[in-house]
């Protein structure tokens, strides 16, 4: 008798919503947004500006109301318990929600009190996150004279406070320079092995292929694709290589030695043959070029990536 | 309950932080009415005055408390001015996120707000008593006029809250408030109102300045009072009340999409 085989535990979601719908006067910002994330993962929602990502964020984090549509949060629902939905989230806006005129120290302890950390609960609290984000050093300094990069650490800091279950970071690195942006992601990344649940949004493609586990892909209020970052990159055919030789007449010689159409650039010297990415086709050409003593000089495999993908699926780019 | 008066705490600690940080706010704040104080004192206070009755010491005891009154005008803007550009900022959308009591995000705002008016008004007596103010009162009357002096700064501060609300920037709010500015005039503020003309009359003895205005002067410096402190009460809670309603109805909006 074998008994029935145990299902895998089925993770919790910590983020349900369907049929969302906003609308401010005539223009429709959000039409109809279906979307679930499991607990423990990092989600992006992906798009250009005024694609309606952050009145997205805006909804779930109880800042304003959706016209229509349902949303639950760690299990409470949005309409009904926005009190409780508060309790579970962190977020970290677009535009930095910080008090300039308090010191770095100052603003996390804000926030300990407001949670009721109690005092020395508060204060070991707040070392801890100035330690964490490298901000120990100016946290006695008032925040209207932090760089833009240790603002946005302050911020994020200030949504840690109180180890809330699911964080919405909208444009994290919008405005960064690229050494805090890697921080950023660093810490986005550390985040999630605690068990929290991120919900980011961000128009960089490189960025949502970094960090996320799923990519919702959100044009003019509706989501358009939605899949890991490798399955929404399959989504387009379009990878290929691109080969470089020393002199225009090699060029020539390997355009009709390979057979295929390619796309060849007699200043820079290149040829792009469009390819699958597949070894066994890339070891074809080279063999062909091979056999016919065709000298290259540099190759380069371009597998599809966000860019592309946006671009298929809309006709513009992101 | 009790997390909405803790919560109102912390937000009172925050404004009282971002208060004490800029003082030159409150020394800008009485600029306005330390100049209409000298003003009448020095350039009209020789003609002009309750019935001729002259002297400039005399006349500056008797606009004291008008200027007063002018004071908290001028302290309703700053609290406008300070709710309306804490608006624009990101902190309070941060709140409204959080597990926090909203009406704690305008109680910072409103205790912020009464004790800059009072700081205001000190500063503003201290320099009428240089200009020849004197004042007749008692301890006691002292502190009833603090007393009532508060009433009223608290529903003026709710008010103000409620205009820095409804105003869409802070240049806006920062003008909102100014036509208050009017009343303490149109009012027993600077000259009797028995010597006005009779509609002009009939506003300025119906308006709540003359009111808080002839209680503070029965107050300090020995004028019959008569039912003037009853009505004075009754407007600030009036004020207060209507414009909590008004503050908190216009809190409880969605914010404008950023």
């Amino acid at each position: 008798m074998s008994s029935p085989t145990p299902q895998a535990a089925t993770v919790p979601t910590a983020i349900a919503v369907a049929g969302l719908r906003k609308s401010f006067g005539e223009h429709v910002v959000l039409n109809g947004i279906d979307l679930t994330v499991p607990q423990g993962t990092v989600f992006a929602l992906l798009g250009p500006n005024g694609a309606g990502k952050t009145t997205m964020v805006q909804i779930l984090s109880t800042l304003i109301h959706a016209d229509r549509g349902e949303a639950a949060l760690a299990g409470y629902d949005l309409n009904r318990e926005p009190a409780r939905v508060r309790e579970v989230i962190g977020v970290t806006g677009q535009y930095s929600a910080v008090d300039e005129l308090l010191t770095g120290r100052e603003n996390l302890m804000l926030m300990a009190g407001l949670y009721h950390l109690g005092r020395p609960a508060a204060k070991a609290r707040t070392e801890t996150l100035l330690e964490q984000f490298d901000l120990t050093e100016t946290a006695g300094k008032l925040v209207a004279t932090y760089s833009g990069g240790m603002k946005r650490k302050l911020d994020l800091a200030m949504t840690l406070v109180s180890d809330p279950r699911i964080i919405f970071l909208d444009e994290p690195t919008t405005g960064l320079d690229p050494r805090s942006r890697r921080v950023m992601w660093q810490i986005v990344k550390d985040l999630t092995r605690s068990g929290v649940t991120v919900f980011l949004t961000t128009q960089y493609l490189e960025e949502a292929d970094q960090l996320a586990d799923q990519i919702a892909l959100l044009d003019h209020g509706t989501l358009i694709a939605e899949g890991t970052p490798e399955e929404l990159k399959r989504l387009t055919p379009g990878g290929h290589i691109r080969l470089r030789f020393t002199d225009v007449s090699t060029l020539g010689k390997a355009l009709t030695v390979i057979a295929r159409p390619g796309q060849a650039d007699e200043e820079a010297l290149t040829l792009e043959v469009p390819t699958s990415g597949s070894v066994p086709e890339l070891r074809g050409i080279l063999t062909r070029l091979d056999d016919h003593g065709v000298d290259v000089a540099e190759l380069t495999v371009h597998t599809p990536d966000l860019d592309d993908v946006f671009l298929t699926l809309t006709g513009n780019e992101a | 309950m009790a997390t909405a008066l803790a919560d109102s705490a912390i937000m009172l600690r925050r404004n009282l932080k971002h208060m004490f940080r800029y003082p030159s706010m409150i020394a800008f704040m009485i600029l306005m009415p330390v100049g209409f104080l000298l003003l009448f004192v020095y350039i009209l206070g020789g003609t002009v005055g309750p019935g001729g009755q002259s002297g400039r010491a005399a006349y500056a005891t008797f606009i004291t408390p008008g200027i007063i009154a002018l004071t908290m005008v001028a302290a309703s803007t700053a609290t406008a001015v300070s709710i309306a550009s804490d608006m624009t900022g990101g902190i309070i959308a941060r709140f409204r996120t959080m597990p926090i009591a909203r009406v704690s995000m305008l109680a910072g705002h409103v205790g912020r707000g009464v004790i800059q008016t009072m700081l205001g008004v000190a500063g503003v007596t201290a320099v009428a008593l240089l200009t020849g103010f004197r004042a007749t009162a008692s301890p006691v009357d002292w502190l009833a006029a603090a007393a009532i002096l508060v009433l009223f700064a608290f529903a003026l501060t709710w008010l103000s809250v409620a205009l820095g609300l409804a105003a869409k920037t802070v240049e806006a709010a920062s003008n909102l408030p100014t036509p208050l500015i009017i009343l303490p005039f149109l009012g027993s503020g600077f000259v009797l109102t028995s010597s006005m003309p009779t509609a002009v009359r009939w506003f300025a003895e119906y308006q709540p300045f003359t009111p808080v205005i002839n209680t503070l002067r029965g107050l300090l410096t020995g004028a019959p009072i008569g039912n003037n402190a009853v009505i004075a009460i009754a407007w600030s809670l009036a004020i207060t009340v209507g414009s909590y309603l008004w503050a908190r109805k216009l809190f409880s909006r969605d914010p404008a999409p950023s």
